[in-house]
């Protein structure tokens, strides 16, 4: 008999059984569940279904994000109602406008440990594979039935291994690595699985990166992704975290569906074209498209070392283009503004907006024209995703963003980087 | 046996054409969530869509963005059941919660034409199709259960209400 994955350990131990397949149908007891902007249409379905309270509040996320601050009536209108909910519940962890993203946000806050299992209602909630916790994405529907019972039907996914090994060169990040996993794979690659990464590539990976591999794996059809917890994540959660944890690791024999392996030392730039996050290219191959608008922020790439990144290329140069940048969090907003990153994407004639979602999904803060290219740090690129169809978008790392912004075209960062 | 009409798309079709990020937090009744259904795909659909229509496609159907309203755009529009090779997984269940029959069925979309007709035999898992039949795999009986009930919400309703007249 083989061993088991990472999946199979989380969602039996979440589910209180002493093991499980992939196959299986557990009903899963999360540790923590969360929600954002799209709170008060679940408040509204958990009061159709007739539930009073909220199952456990003190395990309960809500986070102001996709659309801060309130750009029309009715989005200030729903931010209101969904205040009155966090207050008449008393949902145990709400963050404000202008906290920042939430997948940012809980990671700071070390709402979720390693080895536990996380639900939110949005699909980027693969993220928390970076703390080796197990991430899923849920409907609008099922999270007010989580807040109702605290429960969920889960089936346990079979299991995919992405081995990377060797160490990435200066220019060249996590977001390269995942845009080039989704080149090869398709977006459809990872689709129902447990994305398990391996390789010695990971603890070469600062804190600031590693959400970016898991984050990505949304795009990839993942159920979850998941990196083994080493001494760099114990360590920045002993600082914060209010409970304790056991971490989970796949056993050395455990099967695994696919098997990809990828050397990064070699590895280039890579960047997405429209309008499909597995429409992948070397960046060599795109130099010179013009862009219009340039944007670094979200949850995949909207961190400190994001900022300092394009700051590192921006640094002494000129913007040819707009540029919008959102930090993913009030903290890194003011760990950028002491360090004087802030300082420096000002002088080069970036804009800075407020902490949250900004323009990724089209709601506002950086919405292009019909035929205004943007490049973007973010993970989607789908047709109309930044609010018009006509308008196509660049996926990219920070640096290859910043890089283009100097030059109003896609541009190589290394040639700005000494 | 039943008989549908149907709608085809591609493979990798994304909640972002289904029903676009900017209406999320808007848009709010049935009606105005239907007129926009797959509005960056297909701008015919809406307008033309009838009760009792299918959509057929191919791989990974509704990838991307959680939003329900990928689910629930078609389903005020009129579309009771979705065919495709296979689904996104929130898409997925998604489908299930608001009692939208997903039928995964590799191949069919292939075969068949925007306003084609198909005829379904849920209770014994067949599609008739282009001159051939298909079968479908049964869904598992808990996840069956949502479904019969017409979703999670009455489900729910039906769960509650036992609970507060024991």
């Amino acid at each position: 008999m083989s061993g088991k994955t990472f999946a199979e350990k989380a969602l039996a131990r979440a589910a209180g059984v002493s093991e499980a397949s992939a196959g299986d149908i557990l009903d899963v007891r999360p540790d923590m569940i969360f929600s954002h902007d799209n709170s008060a249409a679940i408040r509204h379905i958990f009061e159709k279904i007739g539930a009073k309270n909220i199952a456990r509040p003190d395990r309960v996320a809500i986070t102001l994000d996709h659309a801060v601050p309130a750009p029309t009536t009715q989005h200030a209108q729903n931010h209101a109602e969904i205040r009155e909910w966090v207050k008449e519940q008393g949902i145990g962890h709400f963050f404000e406008v202008g906290r920042g993203i939430c997948h940012q946000v809980i990671s700071e806050e070390a709402l979720i440990l390693p080895g536990e299992v996380i639900l939110g209602a949005d699909s980027h909630s693969t993220h928390f594979g970076w703390l080796g916790a197990f991430g899923a994405g849920v409907g609008r529907t099922e999270m007010a039935a989580l807040w109702a019972t605290g429960e969920l039907w889960l089936r346990v996914p079979e299991a995919m291994r992405v081995t990377l090994t060797g160490r990435l060169q200066l220019g060249v990040t996590a977001k390269d690595i995942s845009l080039r996993i989704l080149g090869d794979m398709g977006v459809e690659g990872g689709l129902y699985r447990s994305v398990e990464f391996a390789g010695d590539t990971l603890s070469t990976l600062s804190l600031d990166e590693r959400p970016v591999l898991p984050n990505v794996m949304a795009e990839f059809g993942a159920k979850n992704a998941y990196m083994p917890p080493d001494d760099v994540v114990f360590n920045y959660l002993e600082a914060h975290r209010t409970r304790d944890y056991t971490p989970l690791y796949p056993d050395p024999d455990a099967h695994y569906a696919i098997d990809y392996a990828l050397d990064v030392s070699q590895l280039e730039p890579q960047i997405a074209l429209p309008h499909q996050p597995d429409n992948v290219v070397r960046l060599s191959d795109a130099i010179g498209e013009p862009v219009q608008q340039a944007f670094i922020g979200t949850c995949t790439n909207g961190r400190l070392e994001d900022l300092q990144a394009a700051a590192d290329v921006l640094r002494g140069h000129q913007v040819a283009c707009r540029l919008v940048v959102i930090p993913a969090s009030s903290q890194v907003l003011l760990e950028a503004t002491r360090s004087g990153i802030i300082e420096t994407l000002l002088m080069a004639g970036a804009t800075i907006a407020t902490p949250g979602c900004g323009p990724c999904m089209g709601n506002h803060m950086g919405i292009p024209a019909p035929n205004e290219a943007t490049i973007s740090s973010a993970n989607r690129n789908f047709k109309g995703r930044m609010g018009t169809p006509e308008a196509p978008v660049y996926l990219a790392s920070p640096y290859v963003v910043a890089a283009s912004a100097i030059c109003g075209a896609i541009a190589d960062p290394r040639e700005f980087l000494s | 046996m039943s008989s549908h009409r149907c709608w085809v798309y591609g493979d990798n079709v994304n909640t972002d054409v289904i029903f676009p990020g900017k209406y999320t937090y808007t848009l709010k009744t049935p009606e105005e969530i239907a007129a926009h259904a797959l509005e960056d795909l297909d701008i015919s659909f809406a307008a033309n869509v009838r009760r009792g229509d299918v959509i057929v496609a191919g791989q990974n159907w509704g990838c991307g963005s959680s939003r329900e309203q990928g689910v629930t755009a078609p389903k005020y529009a009129g579309v009771d059941i979705i065919i495709a090779a296979s689904f996104s997984r929130i898409y997925f269940r998604n489908c299930i919660n608001q009692g939208v029959l997903p039928i995964v069925c590799p191949g069919l979309n292939a075969l068949v034409q925007t306003g084609d007709s198909i005829e379904i035999d849920i209770p014994n898992g067949q599609i008739r199709a282009a001159g051939r039949t298909f079968t479908f795999p049964r869904l598992s009986p808990s996840v069956q259960a949502i479904l019969d009930a017409g979703g999670l919400v009455p489900m729910l309703q039906h769960r509650f209400a036992g609970e507060s007249h024991p």
